[in-house]
């Protein structure tokens, strides 16, 4: 389990891919700088995607914590 | 007592569904024990799909417009107005003007899909678009007047209608600009927000192979953050920047406001079913095309097959059985991939789509297709 509190949360489980990460991005798009958004995918191309367009935007991916059927994953905007 | 079905939206998912409840349930509308009632903002029932080929020269805004009366069968309620609230608990609509409220006891929301070009800085001054009548003829005109330069396709906004429309636009582009001689003067970009050219794994890596050897560069993990329109770039949430000359893009997209207001939803998207297109959070509300979140591209032969399991099960309610039709992701696309030349794909929710190989008689197959169109949306075909 991680501490950190999230200022925002997209839950993308069910969502086909690229679903999570576009729903990522847009919320992300729409935060203030520092903002934390932590988005819940059940989509195993989500631990790929994710940390990649998270490098990719210069966000930091803080924390990916694996649950039970899903995983969390906490981006910071840059 | 006389059930009330009332559809939200006379676009093709609602026109297609308000035929197909007129032919089936001819015996309760005959006997006066169901009515439908079609709501459209606009006397007119808009054809997008038509709006690809404005830019070319090659369709005039008025070919994807006709009148919704000529359209819809007389057995269907039709009412011109702007739906301005949905109240799930009381059943009942609010309108524009406040004309008196009309309750339903079954509700289909059929309301597509809306632009926001001004969630992007300078995007509205600085971009084009084909998503839209006006950005159609106004793009048409720039287009036809560019010669050389910086042309760059930028999807800003996902999920978008049609997602195969913006390769659609590079390949039409290209082979266009080639017949007429001025490819070598123009370069063409492609942004896409994801590491791939399409949303699809399948779509893109058969789309990225043609780009390359049609010489249309990409731009991946590339989100328009705001577009300047004097100095004539666009920014990226990634820190690319690209110099154009004519910039089009698909802007971004949202539902309709009041989808928010009645708690449905969010962004104007209805939460649903994705088998049943029930909506989660109502009772007796479906929601069908654009405006169901079901995660299928959002497209018009969607809306298309949504009608047809929303009518089967609106049916089966209405005669007190139970309802057992489902959706199955059914989608069907025509890609194409030149001025004379498209592909075409099909898959659902268990099997992926792959794409056919390009040929002439593909691209007939898909103007045939909208022409066809005014047949399927009066339930003809
Ligand atoms: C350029 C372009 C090319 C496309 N090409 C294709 C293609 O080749 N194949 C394909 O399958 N799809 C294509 N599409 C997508 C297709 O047009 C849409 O997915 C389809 O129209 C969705 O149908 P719909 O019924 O959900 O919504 P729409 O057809 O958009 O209809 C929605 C209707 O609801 C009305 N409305 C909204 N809010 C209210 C309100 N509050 N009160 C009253 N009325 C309201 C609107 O005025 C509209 O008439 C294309 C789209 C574009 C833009």
């Amino acid at each position: 389990m991680t501490d950190i509190e999230p200022d925002d949360t997209v839950d993308a489980r069910g969502a086909a891919c690229p679903g999570p990460l576009m729903d990522l991005i847009g919320r992300i798009r729409d935060a203030e700088s520092g903002d934390v958004i932590r988005l819940l995918s059940d989509n195993d191309q989500s631990l790929t995607d994710v940390p990649e367009w998270a490098e990719e935007a210069g966000n930091e991916l803080l924390a990916v914590e694996k649950l039970d059927d899903h995983d969390a994953f906490y981006v910071e905007k840059a | 007592m006389t059930e009330h079905v009332v559809i939200v939206g006379g676009g093709t998912g609602g026109s297609v569904l308000a035929n197909d409840l007129a032919d089936r349930l001819e015996p309760e509308l005959d006997a006066g024990e169901v009515r439908v009632t079609l709501i459209n903002d606009d006397p007119d029932h808009v054809y997008k799909p038509v709006w690809l080929y404005v830019p070319f020269g090659q369709r005039e805004p008025a070919d994807g417009r006709r009148a919704l009366d000529e359209l819809v069968d007389d057995a269907v309620d039709l009412r011109i107005d702007r739906v301005t609230e949905i109240d799930t608990e009381a059943q009942r609509l609010r309108f524009d003007g406040g004309a008196p409220p009309v309750s339903y006891d079954h509700l289909v929301l059929a309301t597509g899909s809306t632009l926001e070009p001004d969630r992007i800085p300078g995007l509205a001054e600085g971009g084009h678009d084909y998503y839209s009548e006006s950005g159609a003829t106004d793009l048409r005109d720039e287009l036809l007047a560019f010669t050389e330069g910086d042309l760059v396709l930028s999807v800003v906004g996902t999920p978008h209608m049609c997602p195969a429309a913006p390769l659609e636009f590079v390949f039409m582009a290209d082979d266009w600009l080639r017949e007429r001689g001025l490819r070598e003067d123009v370069d063409i970009t492609y942004t896409y927000p994801i590491q791939r050219v399409h949303g699809n794994p399948h779509i893109a890596e058969w789309a990225r192979p043609i780009m390359e050897k049609r010489d249309i560069h990409v731009e991946t993990f590339f989100n328009a953050e705001s577009v300047d329109p004097e100095a004539e770039t666009v920014t990226s949430m990634e820190e690319t920047e690209l110099d154009y000359d004519l910039l089009v893009t698909i802007p971004p997209h949202t539902g309709v406001e009041l989808i928010e207001e009645a708690g449905l939803g969010d962004d104007g998207w209805v939460d649903v079913d994705k088998h049943t297109l029930e909506a989660e959070a109502a009772e007796n509300v479906y929601a069908l095309g654009d405006t169901a979140d079901t995660g299928v591209p959002n497209a018009g032969s969607v809306a298309h097959y949504q009608a047809g399991v929303v009518g089967r099960r609106l049916a089966s309610e209405i005669r007190g059985r139970p309802a057992t039709a489902t959706y199955d992701g059914k989608t069907l696309c025509f890609i194409e991939t030149g001025m004379d030349a498209a592909s075409f794909v099909e898959f659902d929710y268990e099997n992926p789509p792959s794409p056919a190989p390009p040929s002439e008689k593909l691209h007939w197959s898909k103007l045939a297709y909208n022409e066809a169109y005014w047949l399927t949306a009066r339930g003809l075909l």
